[in-house]
């Protein structure tokens, strides 16, 4: 609507027009969704504290997670009977504090999450855009080959290739990233064939932009949102299963404080201090909660359709 | 019918020739020669290193071993254990059933507990029970089973004295083995003491392994069942004048059911992989804890020959899955 100019009329007349109502920017409209769900509002909460915990566990950690104190063997948590203020959460089999192994272990599971997830999606997403962009043979020879990853149980998968490589940390992250790969390849495929031959994307095409382009700055960005649901998921597939492979002994080695390792170390004092044993669990149990909550809690904010 | 079941079955041969294909490599993979790793600290003078190596057929070409392989795999034979020196193969067999049992019961658990669960979820929507449920349920998704498997050993075998702590049968008895299921072997024999020590070795395994299966089944059970309760038919039933169970156990749990039931079957990889961690836990003399030993002894001919039996057992439910879903689902059938 235009103002008339007339010299008459005063500026300050009317905003008689309402403002046009926009359509909520995404990015608020997630954010409303998603603050709707308490579980998952939970589970970030948790998350940041585990994250903040992890990145300053040098300050936080009220001891040196290795240091072995020999006058403090088994001491129970500070509410039992024989506990010390000194240790919070109790001491290991040889004097360690547990509460500062945990944060220490916090650190190693957050960034074994990020590693996997990094890795594997970079990996998988590759694959997956390029089986559904090009089709054809390289989609049926890319996604057969995911199907022979897929066709073995993924922890077994994650065993055979931590037994190849060897056991430690650094293989048992390669382990586990090699293992959920196909999940995000099949998942990018899958996006990715449904976007390809929509209008928007043959009009890039005519336009004249390159396979690279397409790929990279016209689809991906369609694609993002059930990748982001399945990377949060996947930190909790990642904690888990490199927790798993500590506790088979083909993961991180003793004395690194990583939960499953810290877990099979303690496994022979299981009945004479119950908490060298329970700690590391509810660590495990936690974190891996917090992530599948807050990936729920993304799914149904991402994808309202989803909701049920 | 045929063809479809063809295709399908087409489908999962290169697949099945892709697995031979990583786990004849596996052996390649590991460092170190596959005799030095036989003959062990020992050492070997090389010119009887070049005799073995020939009667092995490793000094052949690559693709020339592969078709050995292939061709010994057709036929059953996977090698040797360089520890027992049994064949892969029978020792596998032999294993087996303790795995199968704990895993279909594992599953028989998930289901009998999970289902209801579901349904109930479902139908009271947005109540404490539901909230109950999906709780607990998304808990027992993000259990660390091996620390899960502690606790209850912990609970229910020191502090209560309810159940044993491992194995699965007490020392006491002794069964042949006829089917290797103990459950039916123990009842064969008549041995009924038998019978309650092997099940009771059972509870806690079957809780430990049955606990993601159980938290899949009964999110999967609840969206299903919310999908159909919403569908047209449902409130013709309804508006019939049907009681409200007929309603929901006949008209919308049946249909319910399809999603359930592949779910179910997708599970069996679940349930191998988990079988291996369970099995660790509680000594189960099933064939993830002898995978987890061959590893320990460097025993890659029983790792790799296990490997090749487990993926293939897994293709094959999952085959199976497919197919039945074919047939109790025209739609798919026709579609493909």
């Amino acid at each position: 609507m235009t103002n008339p100019t007339t010299t008459g009329v005063p500026e300050t007349l009317p905003a008689a027009s309402p403002p046009v109502s926009q359509p909520p920017h995404p990015l608020v409209e997630f954010w409303y969704h998603f603050r709707q769900n308490k579980g998952a509002m939970a589970g970030l909460a948790v998350i940041l504290l585990i994250a903040v915990v992890a990145l300053f566990a040098d300050v936080v950690a009220p001891h040196d997670p290795n240091i072995q104190y020999r006058d403090a063997i088994l001491v129970p948590p500070v509410w039992q009977e024989g506990g010390r203020w000194a240790f919070l959460l109790g001491t290991d089999d040889i004097g360690r504090d547990m509460l500062s192994r945990l944060i220490f272990g916090a650190r190693l599971s957050m960034m074994i999450g990020l590693i996997v997830v990094t890795l594997s999606l970079a990996v998988g997403l590759a694959l997956g855009m390029i089986a559904g962009f090009f089709g054809g043979v390289t989609d049926a020879l890319v996604m057969r080959f995911m199907d022979i990853l897929l066709s073995l149980p993924s922890l077994l998968l994650a065993v055979v290739v931590a037994a190849i490589l060897g056991p430690g940390l650094v293989n048992a992250m390669l382990a586990v990233s090699i293992v959920v790969i196909p999940h995000y390849a099949r998942l990018t495929r899958a996006a990715v064939m449904a976007e390809t031959n929509k209008d928007y994307v043959v009009a890039s095409r005519v336009a004249g932009a390159g396979p690279l382009r397409l790929m990279l700055v016209v689809i991906l960005p369609n694609c993002v949102a059930p990748l982001i649901v399945q990377a949060t998921l996947g930190f909790s597939t990642a904690i888990l299963d490199a927790a798993a492979l500590g506790f088979l002994g083909l993961g991180a080695q003793p004395p690194t404080p990583e939960w499953g390792t810290m877990l099979a170390s303690s496994l022979q004092f299981l009945q004479r201090a119950p908490w060298v044993v329970t700690w590391p669990g509810v660590a495990i149990l936690v974190t891996v909660l917090a992530f599948n909550l807050l990936g729920d809690g993304l799914r149904d904010a991402l994808d309202p359709k989803l909701k049920r | 019918m045929l063809r479809f079941i063809l295709t399908r079955v087409s489908l999962v041969i290169p697949t099945f020739l892709g697995v031979t294909f990583l786990t004849f490599l596996l052996i390649r993979l590991v460092p170190g020669d596959p005799i030095e790793v036989r003959v062990g600290e020992r050492g070997i003078p090389p010119e009887r290193l070049l005799e073995l190596r020939h009667e092995l057929g490793l000094d052949r070409p690559l693709w020339h071993q592969f078709l050995d392989y292939i061709g010994g795999v057709l036929q059953g034979d996977l090698g040797v254990s360089l520890v027992t020196r049994n064949s892969v193969f029978s020792e596998f067999v032999t294993l087996f059933p303790a795995t199968l049992e704990l895993a279909a019961l594992a599953m028989l658990f998930a289901t009998v507990v999970g289902l209801p669960a579901g349904i109930i979820a479902a139908v009271r929507r947005g109540s404490i029970f539901d909230h109950g449920v999906m709780g607990i349920s998304l808990t027992g998704y993000s259990m660390p089973i091996f620390w899960w498997g502690l606790l209850l050993i912990l609970f229910f075998s020191v502090g209560l004295g309810w159940t044993p702590v491992s194995g699965r049968l007490d020392l006491l008895y002794y069964v042949e083995p006829v089917t290797g299921f103990m459950l039916i072997d123990t009842l064969m024999a008549g041995e009924y003491g038998a019978f309650w020590s092997a099940l009771h070795h059972l509870i806690l395994p079957m809780i430990v392994l049955g606990t993601v299966p159980l938290a899949v089944v009964a999110r999967m059970t609840r969206s299903a069942m919310l999908e159909v309760l919403g569908e047209d038919y449902i409130r013709t039933a309804k508006a019939k004048g049907l009681a409200g169970k007929r309603v929901i156990g006949l008209h919308a749990l049946r249909n319910a059911l399809i999603p359930v039931v592949t779910v179910i079957g997708l599970q069996v990889g679940t349930l191998l992989g988990g079988a291996i961690l369970t099995e660790t836990i509680f000594s189960w003399p099933g064939v993830g804890k002898w995978l987890i030993e061959s590893i320990n002894r460097r025993d890659y001919p029983a790792l790799q020959g296990g490997v090749l039996l487990i993926a293939t057992t897994v293709m094959t439910v999952n085959l199976l899955v497919d197919v039945l879903y074919g047939v109790l689902n025209p739609r798919i059938r026709h579609s493909r």
